[in-house]
């Protein structure tokens, strides 16, 4: 499997396959239902909840609306806290800086904290393509890493795997990439994190630069904020003499004090946990704690032309903490591979297309990844409608109209393929505009009623496949209506 | 009190006994029920698929038809939602692409007395027990738009609870969608069709009998599902388990 | 034109509904929330931080000053620690009765030095209950962030009740960003196979808390 996702098939044919995979379908129920369950748990310990998931997305709400400002702010602050901060417009540019930054530390290997960021940008391929080797940390980033995989979740980016599989890339692969994994390794959760541990140690010890994102940056303060559970993001952040963090212009928030929320609404959130092991914060650098040098690295690359869409804008709200990926139906089906992007699950749904634009087969086809049900609006901690997101995604894929794409307004044509759709909506629309059409068409049904199959052939197989067609009833209920006046004259 | 039976389109052409079930029922609890005979869709399928555009002059019709009525009733959760979700944001985006206020005004009328059919039996009638008889083993299923749209809530099964002979057997993972979802049906057919055989299978674990909702679409996906997995339960609309009675019970 | 100027330019320009009269920070933002969570005594809040620490697998302790550096003493020989790192700034007292070497933060010492120490005992800033968590801040007493970090086996002093607050929003307000933070809430865990929870992977894999006062 490629490690990029150049070329997908559409979200349909991609799922499709995956559904047909009764591992994977076991993996994901098993995983998806524990944490549901969980959240929940977590969620209901705070009688507050839904003012915290207010104030979060009104902070980011007014932080999106003023995001020149708070950049600016948050530029000022790092760099009076003895930081340095670069801007990229896109992955390119990002990868670039990154890489000159690691080439003037004249080393050519770098440890990794996990980071969805870095992984949008595939900076790990930019910098192997310029000789450095790059060593993700987090457990599941590892397994992905190890097993030439890519990323399925956004917290648990090897999610599709269950322990025997995990131990069986660990005794294969580890050998290759440094401390071989133990002769004798189980599969038992605890025994493959001990082998992660002692597989990476070395890695640590030795560092000279590390590699994380940002959770959120402080624009008062010029604070950073990672937020973890195995340490390995401290050992990243601190053992290391130089730190660059490329971070998403959408993380900000402006104060200090908003921390006090999403502190509280992230880790029950994403792991279900009151808090999350490991959270480390950074202003800049500090004498003789931590690393010498500190890079942040602001990322736009569709960030800007997401925000210029009034209606998709508030996606970029996401704190990724990929609750609506757990709660999505679809996603527990169809996994994190079928999406095409870094970004599976729900908020992927609505986050690729407007990042990368609905140009390709997979971005214009991820707006329909969804029954609309709204479970994922129910959880997320920042409110994103997310189903209002997908029906206005949907509109631009089948209309077109205006968007921005790299900061230029541009026109966008009706994609192709929905000629069909086009014209039956439209033929539709007409017919429900002329309530005689509507009639007629309905006796015509019930007039052939017993010519109709409970399967039907070609496109219409899409239904009938899997499910029977209804029968038709003898007379459409409007016929019966004025045959009886409502019943009145008898129900015969 | 005037009450409109905004039946939806689905029901009229593939379910008329629900819309059958309704006017017996709400005529049994006293409410004079009309079918203006110019309805026809509330452009639900238009606008979740992306064409919104399409769905505003079925909007503007539907106003136009029900708006006199004090209160509009409807057996479907989800177009239910349709009027009174998305009719306000249909002209919120009108005004946000500078066409003026004439679509939020021409819809605003029917948007806050749509009601779907038990939030109308709950809270503007009042009642929980609606002296229905229905001597069978039942399930709940809770659709989405329902649930998590209008936020029907426990309506439906208070209302089942009251049934006499009714025994309801709860439906676990009940708020997971069934996988119905308009045209994902058939857009996402795998992913879909997966999701409906877990709704049944879940269902059948029950015990039950017959799997009821308050929506005839998804009951569709779930009934086809069914009958074609050859599974032993039928699918049956809430009005019309809420409209038998001792008399003349439904099967 | 700099990619600087080139996204802000582009921020402000996607910003075009925005008026100049919005609402500013201080409206727009509802605090609709709580500042903690129950109404609790001084006694119970530490209470609900030791019932708290525990359920994530630390190992809690409560002593007095008379007590405490018996108590470090047998955690530390009951680990089979025979050396332990200490921060510039930890109360002499505290190691008063350990014979495990005492092994100095030097700023020279490499990252691999310190992986040869067997335990660390800190102090820590500000704890919260409601959450199970420590906050250090590398005042003198905790030292730079590698010395929790590095050693398996950490033993964190706090003072109570003075240290301990309810809730993260009263946390924050005795924090000092200037400073670098790391909040510690358990030993180190994983919730990354199969999206279930096991404790011990590269930060110290013992954490043993002294609730001291």
């Amino acid at each position: 499997m490629s490690a990029t996702f150049v070329g997908m098939p559409a979200f349909p044919e991609a799922a499709r396959e995956a559904v047909r995979n009764p591992t994977l379908r076991g993996n994901l129920r098993h995983a998806t239902h524990t944490i549901r369950a969980k959240r929940a748990r977590a969620v209901g310990e705070l009688s507050d909840w839904a003012g915290l998931r207010e104030a979060g997305r009104r902070i980011k709400d007014h932080t999106l609306r003023h995001l020149d400002r708070y950049l600016e702010q948050l530029e000022e602050s790092v760099t009076a806290a003895g930081g340095t901060v670069h801007w990229a417009a896109d992955a390119e540019e990002a990868n670039r800086i990154v890489t000159e930054l690691v080439r003037a530390t004249g080393e050519s290997e770098v440890v990794k904290v996990k980071s969805m960021a870095t992984q949008e940008i595939e900076l790990n391929e930019a910098l192997a393509a310029a000789g450095i080797r790059a060593y993700e940390t987090d457990l599941a980033e590892l397994i992905v890493q190890l097993g030439k995989d890519r990323p399925s979740h956004i917290l648990v980016p090897a999610i599709h795997r269950n322990r025997g599989e995990i131990r069986d890339i660990f005794a294969r692969e580890m050998r290759e990439w440094g401390r071989p994994a133990p002769e004798d390794l189980t599969d038992t959760p605890a025994d493959l994190a001990e082998a992660a541990r002692l597989h990476l140690r070395e890695k640590f010890l030795r560092a000279k630069v590390g590699i994380s994102g940002a959770n959120f940056m402080v624009a008062e303060t010029g604070t950073l904020v990672v937020v973890e559970s195995e340490g390995n993001g401290r050992m990243c952040l601190t053992l290391p003499e130089t730190l660059i963090s490329v971070v998403g212009i959408e993380k900000i928030v402006p104060t200090w004090r908003d921390l006090e929320v999403f502190l509280q609404t992230l880790p029950r959130s994403s792991t279900a946990e009151r808090m999350n092991p490991y959270t480390s914060m950074w202003t800049g650098t500090t004498d003789e704690d931590g690393p010498r040098a500190f890079h942040l690295v602001l990322l736009d690359n569709g960030r800007t032309d997401t925000l210029a869409d009034t209606v998709g804008r508030q996606a970029l709200r996401c704190i990724r903490c990929s609750a609506c990926l757990n709660v999505c139906p679809v996603y527990e089906r169809a996994g994190g591979h079928a999406y095409g992007s870094v970004y599976p699950g729900p908020i992927g749904a609505i986050l690729s297309p407007q990042l990368r634009g609905t140009g390709s087969e997979i971005d214009a086809s991820l707006p329909y990844a969804s029954s609309l049900c709204g479970a994922c609006y129910e959880v997320c901690p920042v409110a994103i409608d997310i189903p209002e997101v997908l029906v206005h995604l949907r509109e631009r894929v089948v209309e077109g109209g205006p968007a921005v794409r790299r900061g230029n307004k541009v026109l966008l044509k009706p994609a192709k393929g929905h000629a069909a759709e086009r014209a039956a909506m439209r033929a539709a629309r007409w017919a429900f505009a002329h309530p005689g059409a509507l009639r007629a068409g309905q006796r015509l049904a019930s007039r052939t009623r017993r010519l109709h199959p409970r399967t039907l052939p070609g496109p219409g197989r899409a239904w009938s496949g899997a499910r029977d067609l209804p029968a038709v009833p003898p007379e459409p209920f409007r016929d019966w209506w004025q045959r009886t006046r409502g019943g009145k004259d008898g129900d015969r | 009190m005037r009450v409109a039976l905004f039946l939806t389109c689905v029901n009229d052409t593939l379910y008329p006994d629900t819309g059958r079930a309704v006017v017996k029922l709400l005529t049994r609890l006293g409410v004079d029920v009309d079918f203006p005979m110019d309805q026809t869709c509330c452009g639900q399928a238009h606008y979740n698929t992306g064409y919104r555009h399409e769905a505003e002059p079925l909007a503007r019709h539907f106003s136009d038809v029900f708006r006199d009525y004090e209160a509009i009733v409807t057996p479907s959760g989800s177009c239910g939602a349709m009027v009174r979700e998305l009719y306000p944001r249909l002209g919120e985006r009108a005004r946000a692409e500078g066409r003026g206020d004439g679509l939020a005004r021409a819809l605003a009328p029917v948007v806050p007395k749509t009601y779907e059919l038990t939030e109308f039996l709950v809270d503007v009638l009042g009642v929980t027990d609606v002296g229905a008889y229905y001597p069978h083993k039942v399930t709940y299923h809770p659709t989405c738009h329902g649930l998590r749209g209008l936020g029907l809530g426990d309506r439906p099964r208070r209302l089942l609870k009251a049934v006499q002979g009714l025994e309801l057997a709860e439906l676990p993972g009940a708020a997971e969608c069934c996988g119905f979802g308009g045209t994902f049906a058939v857009k996402n057919a795998a992913v879909s069709a997966a999701m409906g055989v877990d709704k049944v299978r879940d269902a059948e674990a029950t015990g039950a009998e017959v799997l009821c909702a308050a929506d005839n679409s998804c009951l569709m996906h779930i009934g086809g599902t069914m009958s074609r997995l050859g599974s032993g339960m039928r699918p049956v609309h809430i009005a019309e388990i809420l409209a038998s009675t001792e008399e003349e019970p439904a099967v | 034109m700099n990619s600087r100027e080139r996204i802000l330019g582009r921020v402000r320009r996607a910003l075009a509904d925005v008026t100049p009269d919005e609402r500013p920070y201080e409206q727009a933002v509802p605090r609709d929330y709580l500042r903690a969570h129950g109404e609790r005594t001084a006694g119970e809040t530490v209470d609900l931080l030791a019932e708290n620490l525990a359920d994530y697998r630390a190992i809690v302790h409560r002593t007095d000053a008379e007590e405490l550096p018996t108590l470090v003493m047998r955690l530390l020989a009951a680990h089979g620690s025979r050396e332990v790192l200490v921060p510039p700034g930890l109360p002499e007292e505290w190691l008063a009765a350990t014979d495990a070497v005492r092994v100095p933060d030097a700023p020279a010492d490499t990252a691999g030095r310190l992986d040869r120490v067997d335990s660390v005992v800190t102090g820590c800033a500000v704890a919260i209950a409601e959450t199970g968590t420590l906050v250090l801040d590398g005042s003198p007493d905790q030292g730079r962030r590698r010395v929790s970090l590095i050693p398996d086996h950490h033993i964190c002093v706090v003072r109570v009740p003075d240290q301990v607050v309810s809730s993260v929003p009263q946390a924050l307000e005795r924090l000092d960003p200037a400073r670098p933070l790391t909040w510690i809430s358990g030993p180190s865990a994983t919730s990354d196979i199969e999206l279930d929870r096991v404790e011990g992977v590269h930060g110290p894999r013992t954490l043993e808390v002294i609730l001291f006062g």
